[in-house]
């Protein structure tokens, strides 16, 4: 029995055994900081000796491309979306993240299943079809959720990158506006977050301090991983 | 989310399974034609069909980055798209559905592949169940002399060349497809496939077919219009 375990049947092919590096997953809502934060946990882990790969959603060589370009039209519905973003995952998963644990690395990945599966779910899917779905993906060391209030988020969305279309969930059309459905869909999206945050052990860090302090807390939540690594 | 046989719709889903060289298409082709000589409206749907995905696929098996993990996946994000797109809402209007290949070919395909089988059958647990599923039950031989007379060559997947079984494309044709129609045969119980023995002339067969369509065609609305017209069925020339 290797140290990772799968959360079901797990993929055909591969020995868990052999996978020695550590898999950390920061999760978030969007525009919360994250690929900040998994910026300079980066620097950090290398400046230690630690061979770091990072990953995240659409950066697949199978399905990014394809993926990013259906969302540019207005056609793409939420079965084919999720599963488009669940190939991803898969060819990530399989050509990045497996043969970097392999080769001994920390993999730090933006998001994983748990984005994914809230998201499925807040468009239609059943629950337990998309865990099925799912149930191939590595439990990772650790999930670093980085939790915000919708408040907080919208000011920090409006002051960075604007609302974007998908963010804001206007495929569902929660709103009148671009600004209502981003508010009601990121309050939906957090809602599935938070109840996953008991659900399947995130570690919670607030994210209302400031960024040092922030990335002070997610280094000694990842510290005790890397004793051995 | 409705799951299978769960959807309640007024039009008929009619869908051929076998492996290549069964002459499924052919046979569907035939009673796309009946039907359409009795004035219903019928829709063509095809494997690989998505404009949306083709393209990720395409790529995937040219350059041969298919795990039978993506393989699968991949696929049913096609079939997601098809789904959503172009089975659903022409059966909500009433149409006569007529897809060529269907979630079995995922099922055979992708367990010969090593997949978990209850995973891939819930991964496809959004697909809406075929009022008559037609299985062309051949001989790996058999589907092997049409073939090999008939196209170019066996493409890569096609011949699971990606599970190593033989170097050979056609010994490895062979063995996979092989393994696929074990994969057939057992679903025949398991979702009611109706078996078509397709080793039988092209008439016998479409006969048959024919007479077990009929069945389920009573309360269905004709309409004059001949064929939806779908980009679809003009870029089937071009799909890879």
């Amino acid at each position: 029995m290797g140290r990772f375990e799968r959360y079901g049947q797990g993929l055909p092919a591969v020995d868990a055994g052999e996978l020695k590096g550590r898999l950390v997953v920061v999760e978030g809502a969007d525009g919360v900081g994250r690929s900040t934060h998994i910026g300079l946990l980066r620097e950090w882990l290398e400046s230690h000796g630690h061979a770091v790969l990072d990953t995240g959603m659409t950066r697949s060589a199978l399905a990014g491309k394809s993926l990013k370009a259906a969302k540019e039209g207005h056609t793409l519905g939420g079965l084919t979306m999720s599963l488009f973003y669940a190939t991803d995952f898969a060819d990530r998963l399989e050509n990045e993240v497996i043969p970097a644990l392999r080769a001994g690395f920390v993999v730090l990945t933006d998001r994983y299943v748990y984005s994914l599966m809230a998201r499925a779910v807040i468009r239609g899917a059943d629950a337990d079809w998309v865990q099925g779905v799912y149930d191939f993906a590595l439990i990772p060391d650790v999930v670093v959720y980085l939790r915000v209030s919708v408040e907080d988020l919208t000011t920090r969305v409006v002051q960075t990158a604007g609302f974007n279309y998908w963010e804001s969930g206007m495929d569902l059309r929660l709103g009148e506006d671009m600004f209502d459905s981003f508010v009601e869909y990121q309050r939906r999206l957090l809602a599935h977050l938070d109840t996953m945050a008991g659900q399947y052990g995130f570690h919670v860090v607030d994210t209302s301090s400031s960024v040092e302090a922030v990335s002070e807390r997610i280094k000694r939540i990842i510290a005790p991983l890397l004793v051995s690594a | 989310m409705t799951v299978y046989g769960g959807h309640d719709v007024p039009g008929r889903l009619i869908t051929v399974e076998g492996i290549d060289g069964s002459g499924k298409s052919t046979q569907l082709a035939l009673l796309q034609k009946w039907l359409e000589a009795q004035d219903y409206g019928t829709f063509l749907s095809d494997w690989n069909s998505s404009a949306l995905v083709r393209e990720a696929t395409r790529r995937g098996k040219k350059k041969r980055m298919l795990t039978p993990m993506t393989f699968s996946l991949i696929h049913a994000t096609d079939f997601a798209d098809r789904t959503e797109r172009h089975i659903i809402p022409p059966l909500k209007a009433g149409a006569l559905v007529l897809a060529d290949r269907y979630v079995y070919t995922a099922f055979a395909r992708d367990v010969a592949r090593g997949v978990n089988p209850c995973w891939v059958r819930n991964l496809y647990r959004f697909a809406v169940k075929p009022t008559i599923a037609f299985y062309f039950r051949i001989s790996v031989d058999d589907a092997m002399r049409r073939i090999v007379g008939g196209r170019d060559a066996i493409s890569y997947y096609e011949a699971g060349m990606d599970q190593h079984l033989s170097t050979d494309v056609n010994e490895s044709f062979r063995l996979f497809q092989g393994a696929v129609i074990e994969q057939y045969d057992r679903m025949v119980d398991e979702f009611g496939l109706v078996v078509i023995d397709a080793s039988r002339s092209i008439e016998e067969q479409q006969m048959r077919m024919r007479e077990t369509v009929i069945t389920a065609l009573s309360g269905v609305r004709k309409s004059r219009i001949r064929q939806w017209v779908d980009s679809n069925v003009t870029a089937k020339a071009c799909r890879p």
